[in-house]
């Protein structure tokens, strides 16, 4: 019975971190299918929610709610001036200046908050109090309960938005085919923002949940959830929106069953296994589609 | 026998059925064209023969072996050259080094003697130099071999792009919409082209054209495609005439 | 006769549009064909090495500072570095971030080299070289197997991620430092670093390093194998239809580029005397880029100078030193939207701006 409980306790912590990174790696795949680069940047946008909802709670005292929507506005308006101001004027441009250029912001927003905040991590404690439940033997903290939902309420308002609105459609249109979107009157240039638009907010929302689980502030703090939540997308297929959460879920619970198996240091180096391994044996991932090269 | 025999060859994309039941058997030293309206799988034929797709049915035989199965890069050194519809030169190299870069399978040496600059890095470095000019000449582009290949003309670049898949030696060459985008004269001259290096490099030719009229001047035999199936097979007279040709081209 | 007659028909048409062909194509020098290694070109390179190795010497000796001279051996390591990562980035156009942790696994094998042999101060030196290079290419080696056969954008996040792992698994290995006076092995822990590693690196090192670095990568790029690799670069699929095995060239460059950042890294730790996993990090994977973008893709020339000028730049402008690494990414964005983005057409009429940034091609 113990050893159930104990599996049990393990993969909603692994579903705990894994709901995290599903959140992000949303973002990666919703701007990989629509404007076909890998945004390195996202993973940063998450660093810098974090200090965003910092300022807005510890300097400007302004009450949680508030400072969390404010957060995730920030973030939102963030994602669309970088798409504007760096990725815009390459759509044309070979993927390797994108991909550089997106290496740029990456360690721009990095070395802007390093300038502004210092290297020094700040702490920072949790926003999220909420008590632990008990279901048997088995203890769920308040955190894990409110990631969770708070995931999976995000999830079902993406899929219902995807699927249900008229920028939804549009939105999969230009993803599809940007020339024949444009053709339909669809704006492609709106859709694009929104697109970097929403995936930002996701990320902000992950950085609010991430601080609240690991509460001290860095400037290079997004760099590493960022690079677990792209494996996470291509373990899912990138492109893929449910993609995406599956991997981000199933990436928790390998990372954790690691961690608590062998250790945390290895750990990484085993999400960096599953990422070689789902390249070598399906580069497109779970529900990833085949993409043919067109010659 | 025939230098090339395709028999059955198939490909679906999903549920679309691109090409279906096409046969092609092409004799050496033939100049052999493939025609048909857009979307017919014309395209499509060409990235089967070269390995760019895999067929879901049929067979590929060059020079009797099949060649299904095996990558681009080995069906080249089996012998298939090819050109693209859409140019695809390696434009921020030299034109010289266009033509080199496709010797590199006929003139080796190690990656050592490159690096150390040894006496055989010289030797062969001035056989494909010779080779590549000889090559470069026949389209007259000799004088134009230091240009960046992006700053030739759009003929040219077509030109560029024959040469390059000549200089990998091919028994088959393919070539995809080779007048394209060219003006009457340029095209008929093209023709002219192509016909002299079927001679001068004892080859076999495949092309594909949109223009009937202008296919029928050079090719020798035809087959006609319209929705990846074989719509007539034979000598430009005998396609030509053929109903259905006629109905697919002009409507009823 | 009649074939002579399709010729000249072809002749004439074309010099009739000759006239017509781009005025701004950049014409490269013609080549006079050398039959050997032996020739007056060549001759005068190596005499202006030998004549740059006596100014360094001079300079070093006489007339330099302190705090320039600690800069020589800085300096040529970065430029081995910007060099190699230009044959990956510029050459073969593919997007590495493991330059650091390459230079890692170099530093660490070279300076466990040093510390646990007793051979001479030059040969061990030299070993030590051959060994941290060899170390960086294999790992290299495994990396692009899985990763150069997939498309552009995953080779960046791996090799990032790459060095990250490197770097935490390095932290926990227990690291054989050498024997202490009783003989004993001295084991330290990965994360404290290693320290007291000989400082063989001096002037004279990394000059014949840089200099070995740089012939090898012009000479490969001016090889079969060079245009082969720039070839795919251009365009990967014509590559294949011209027989190229592409994955084999790409892991070919990656693992030569690999290679010189062990390389590096061996001379970075034997500069240093004192080495720790966290030294070799994103930003300084970041930095090398720096050097090959702000140099110019494709441009070995570009990477040394680039390679030079950031270096010393911190060093005489202290106080920008703060502002460097923002500089960096400010960089590295403004360089790809001057050279890609739409409005660069309308710049291009100012000439200048083609000049600074136009590819660069090596010659011989």
């Amino acid at each position: 019975m113990k050893l159930v409980e104990y599996i049990i306790g393990q993969l909603i912590n692994g579903l705990n971190a894994g709901s995290i990174y599903a959140l992000i790696a949303l973002g990666y795949s919703m701007v990989y299918g629509i404007a076909k680069m890998i945004n390195f940047a996202h993973g940063d946008i998450i660093m810098v929610g974090s200090y965003a909802l910092y300022v807005f709670i510890v300097l400007m005292k302004m009450p949680v709610i508030v400072a969390i929507l404010l957060t995730i506005g920030f973030c939102a308006i963030l994602g669309i001036t970088i798409e504007r101001i760096a990725y815009k004027p390459l759509r044309k441009a070979p993927p390797l200046a994108v991909l550089i250029t997106a290496i740029g912001v990456s360690f721009f927003l990095q070395n802007a908050s390093l300038l502004i905040f210092k290297a020094n991590p700040i702490p920072f404690g949790t926003i999220i109090k909420v008590d632990a439940v008990n279901i048997g033997n088995i203890s769920i903290s308040g955190l894990t309960i409110v990631t969770l939902v708070v995931t999976f309420i995000c999830m079902a308002i993406l899929t219902l938005f995807i699927n249900k609105t008229k920028a939804g459609s549009a939105m999969r249109a230009v993803s599809e085919d940007k020339g024949a979107a444009q053709l339909m009157g669809i704006n492609v240039n709106r859709t694009i923002s929104l697109t970097f638009a929403i995936g930002s907010a996701l990320a902000a929302i992950a950085g609010i949940l991430f601080l609240s689980q690991y509460p001290s502030l860095k400037p290079t703090m997004g760099a590493l959830p960022g690079i677990k939540a792209f494996v996470a997308a291509v373990l899912g297929g990138i492109g893929n929106v449910p993609g995406a959460m599956l991997g981000g879920m199933l990436l928790g619970i390998i990372e954790n069953t690691a961690k608590a198996y062998i250790s945390t240091e290895v750990s990484d180096a085993i999400v960096f296994g599953v990422l070689i391994l789902v390249l070598l044996l399906k580069p497109s991932g779970l529900l990833g589609k085949k993409r043919i090269e067109k010659v | 026998m025939a230098l090339l025999e395709v028999k059955n060859l198939g490909i679906s994309f999903g549920g679309l059925r691109a090409v279906d039941e096409v046969n092609l058997s092409i004799k050496k030293g033939q100049l052999f064209g493939l025609i048909g309206p857009n979307g017919a799988g014309k395209t499509t034929i060409f990235n089967l023969l070269t390995g760019v797709y895999q067929p879901t049915d049929g067979t590929i035989l060059l020079d009797g072996v099949s060649i299904v199965g095996k990558s681009t890069a080995e069906i080249s050194m089996a012998g298939i050259g090819r050109t693209f519809q859409n140019i695809r030169l390696f434009k921020n190299m030299s034109v010289l080094d266009n033509v080199k870069a496709a010797l590199h399978n006929h003139e080796k040496y190690s990656l050592l003697a490159g690096i150390m600059r040894l006496p055989l890095y010289y030797s062969k470095e001035r056989q494909m130099n010779k080779t590549a000019r000889e090559i470069l000449k026949v389209f007259d582009l000799d004088k134009e071999e230091n240009y960046l290949a992006s700053n030739l003309p759009y003929g040219k670049q077509r030109k560029l792009e024959i040469a390059r898949a000549l200089a990998t030696r091919p028994k088959l060459l393919l070539l995809d919409e080779p007048a394209a985008g060219m003006n009457p004269n340029e095209t008929a001259e093209l023709m002219d082209t192509i016909r002299l290096i079927r001679d001068k490099f004892d080859i076999t030719i495949l092309l594909i054209e949109h223009d009937m009229k202008l296919v029928s001047g050079i090719c020798e035999q035809i087959l006609v495609l319209n929705f990846g199936t074989e719509l007539a097979n034979g000598t430009p007279e005998e396609v030509l005439n053929d109903p259905a040709v006629i109905t697919a081209y002009l409507g009823e | 006769m009649k074939k002579n007659n399709t010729n000249q028909k072809i002749n004439h048409n074309i010099s009739v549009k000759n006239e017509k062909v781009n005025l701004n194509a950049i014409q490269k020098e013609k080549k006079a064909e050398a039959k050997s290694a032996f020739n007056i070109k060549n001759l005068v390179i190596l005499l202006c090495i030998i004549a740059g190795y006596f100014l360094l010497a001079y300079l070093v000796e006489y007339r330099l500072n302190r705090q320039f001279k600690s800069l020589i051996v800085p300096i040529g390591a970065n430029i081995i570095l910007a060099v190699s990562l230009n044959l990956v980035v510029g050459f073969l156009g593919e997007l590495s971030l493991g330059h650091a942790g390459f230079m890692s696994i170099g530093a660490f094998t070279g300076a466990i080299f040093t510390l646990n042999m007793n051979l001479p101060g030059n040969i061990e030196f030299f070993l030590a070289i051959i060994v941290g290079g060899i170390m960086a290419a294999v790992f290299g080696f495994l990396i692009g197997i899985p990763v150069l056969r997939l498309r552009g954008d995953y080779l960046a996040i791996v090799t990032l991620a790459f060095t990250e792992i490197i770097r935490s698994i390095i932290n926990t290995l227990s690291l054989p430092a050498g024997k202490d006076k009783a003989g004993e092995l001295i084991v330290k822990k990965g994360a404290m670093g290693l320290s007291g590693i000989e400082t063989y690196a001096n002037y004279t090192w990394i000059y014949i390093a840089a200099v070995i670095s740089i012939i090898v990568v012009v000479n490969l790029v001016n090889s079969r194998q060079g245009r082969i690799i720039t070839s795919i670069r251009d365009n990967h699929i014509a590559a294949e239809s011209i027989g190229i095995k592409v994955s084999r060239y790409k892991t070919m460059a990656f693992v030569i580029g690999a290679f010189f950042a062990g390389v590096a890294g061996v001379i970075n730790g034997h500069n240093l005397s004192s080495i720790k996993p966290v030294d070799y990090d994103y930003n300084r994977s970041i930095n090398i880029l720096v050097f090959v973008v702000l140099g110019g893709m494709g441009s070995i020339k570009g990477s040394i100078i680039a390679a030079t000028i950031l270096t010393l730049l911190p060093e005489v402008l202290r106080p920008i030193r703060n502002y460097r690494m923002l500089m960096y990414a400010i960089v590295l964005i403004a360089i790809m939207l001057i050279n890609h983005s739409t409005w660069k057409s309308r710049l291009q009429g100012n000439n200048l701006l083609s000049k600074i940034f136009k590819k660069e091609q090596v010659s011989e």
